[in-house]
């Protein structure tokens, strides 16, 4: 008891960190992610292929190293960040060729009918993308988009390496203090555990209401 | 003569290899009602698809109203906002009604009214509302497509069409994909539309629809347009035997 007294607070804090890197890291994830399968739907051919190798190289290295190269090898082409705000570049960066591809399938899955309607009466293809290319891809989408948030939590812990002090870094330093790695763990489990959940619930909450009525009920 | 509302001369299209539309010439008459007819495959969609430029033709001249679309001059492609504000009086209905179906049919009709006629929200749900309601549709407005029939969501789409004032009405197979039992209402609302002077033309299976509303009909076959001329002399007295042919296994294959 003692212990969560003075660890309390600390962890409580590290928690907080936890949740907004993972909340502002999914958001620009997303975002990027989401612009990265525009460029790539719209974009000139020569484009296409950048995204490609673009992506291709971050899915096929580990968040770790994305990271440590970010936060060490940047000063030396003048990129100096501070630790909270390399981690959200990081997380972003890390997260959007998942969400591209995501997107990516979403707007494949779109019936072309339904795109060639608006075009028929004259719509801009801005307003398509908004009014009915996003929303529509959504049915096929969302689910998988939730999905990778979730998955997104859990390497939040990763930026405890380069000391952004969320709650790894917390629990890792409670335990290097007391030695009560089972307790320490046990903490960092319970609250992710409860994140995940929550995150999970309001998504289907969120899933359900988004394709109430796009899915064909027989 | 009027000048014609839609002018094909000469068009070609290409799908890679495939020669799909060969040397087309057509007049479409304004205030009129035109029937395309023709086997599967004969390139009947994709001329229509042409009239509005879904499709691209690679060499030839459609003319709306006079005006050249999808090119500024044979060979170099028109704008993109000259194209929509071409379409703009183009209205289209397809085989598959090809609604949204995360909007009501009211939001379905008022979309294209807010977004490219630039109305406000109430102004096009007003008017939407008058478009459905002369569809037949007053007490379905605040359905999403799942919940309408084949038959009302057809004439939903419809309703999109004409709530944007179009001066040319184009349907690719608007009945194909309905049940027997719905076709006549979709018809229906055709028939009306066309009696009150729109210019239409139909991509259709519907015999009985081109020899009673239509005032000419257009016989494709195989890319080519082998004749265009009224639906007696077209459907009652064919001359060229493909068209004989064509009707005999059309009334072989609906008789019984
Ligand atoms: N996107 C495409 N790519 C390649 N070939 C195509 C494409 N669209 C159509 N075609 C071909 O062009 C020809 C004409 O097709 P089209 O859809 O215009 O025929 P149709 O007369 O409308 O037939 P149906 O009565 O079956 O609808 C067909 O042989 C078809 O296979
Ligand atoms: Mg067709």
């Amino acid at each position: 008891m003692d212990i969560l007294h003075q660890y309390g607070p600390a962890l409580l804090r590290g928690f907080g960190y936890t949740v907004l890197c993972w909340a502002l890291g999914t958001v620009f994830a997303m975002a990027l992610g989401l612009l990265i399968a525009l460029l790539r739907h719209y974009g000139p051919r020569w484009l296409g292929w950048i995204i490609q190798v673009y992506i291709e190289v971050i899915r096929g290295t580990p968040f770790l190293v994305q990271l440590f190269v970010l936060y060490y090898g940047g000063p030396l082409i003048g990129l100096r960040l501070d630790a909270l705000p390399a981690g959200l570049l990081g997380l972003t960066i890390y997260g959007s060729p998942y969400f591209a591809e995501i997107f990516r399938a979403g707007f494949r899955a779109v019936p072309l009918g339904q795109l060639e309607a608006a075009r028929a009466i004259g719509m801009a293809e801005p307003a398509i993308v908004r009014r009915i290319l996003l929303p529509l891809s959504m049915v096929s989408a969302l689910p998988a988009l939730i999905n990778f948030s979730i998955i997104l939590t859990k390497e939040t812990v990763i930026l405890s390496i380069i000391t952004v002090p969320e709650l790894m870094y917390e629990v890792s330093r409670m335990s290097a203090e007391t030695f009560r790695f089972v307790e320490a763990n046990l903490v960092l489990a319970l609250f992710f555990w409860g994140l995940v959940e929550a995150i999970s619930r309001l998504g289907r909450r969120f899933e359900s209401r988004v394709t109430k009525h796009l899915i064909e009920r027989t | 003569m009027q000048a014609s509302a839609v002018e094909i001369q000469k068009v070609n299209k290409y799908y890679g290899p495939f020669h799909a539309l060969k040397d087309v010439d057509l007049s479409i008459p304004p205030g009129r009602v035109t029937c395309l007819i023709g086997p599967s495959g004969s390139g009947k969609s994709t001329l229509l698809r042409c009239m509005n430029f879904l499709e691209e033709y690679d060499s030839g001249e459609i003319r709306i109203d006079g005006k050249l679309i999808g090119y500024d001059a044979p060979g170099r492609r028109m704008a993109g906002r000259a194209l929509r504000e071409m379409r703009r009086s183009i209205g289209m209905v397809f085989q598959q009604f090809n609604l949204w179906p995360h909007m009501t049919a009211r939001e379905n009709v008022a979309e294209g009214l807010i977004r490219v006629r630039g109305l406000p929200k109430a102004d096009a749900s007003a008017r939407a509302a008058e478009a459905l309601a002369k569809v037949g549709l007053a007490d379905k407005m605040e359905n999403h497509p799942a919940r309408l029939s084949g038959g009302q969501q057809q004439r939903v789409a419809i309703a999109r069409a004409i709530a944007m004032e179009p001066r040319l009405m184009l349907f690719d197979e608007p009945t194909s994909a309905l049940d027997p039992e719905l076709v006549g209402e979709v018809l229906s609302v055709m028939k009306t539309l066309a009696s009150e002077g729109m210019t239409m033309v139909v991509v259709t299976h519907e015999m009985g629809f081109a020899a009673h509303v239509a005032d000419r009909v257009a016989f494709m076959e195989r890319g080519e347009l082998v004749a265009a001329d009224t639906p007696d002399r077209i459907l009652h007295q064919p001359q060229d035997p493909r068209i004989q042919s064509f009707l005999r296994t059309y009334h072989e294959r609906n008789s019984f």
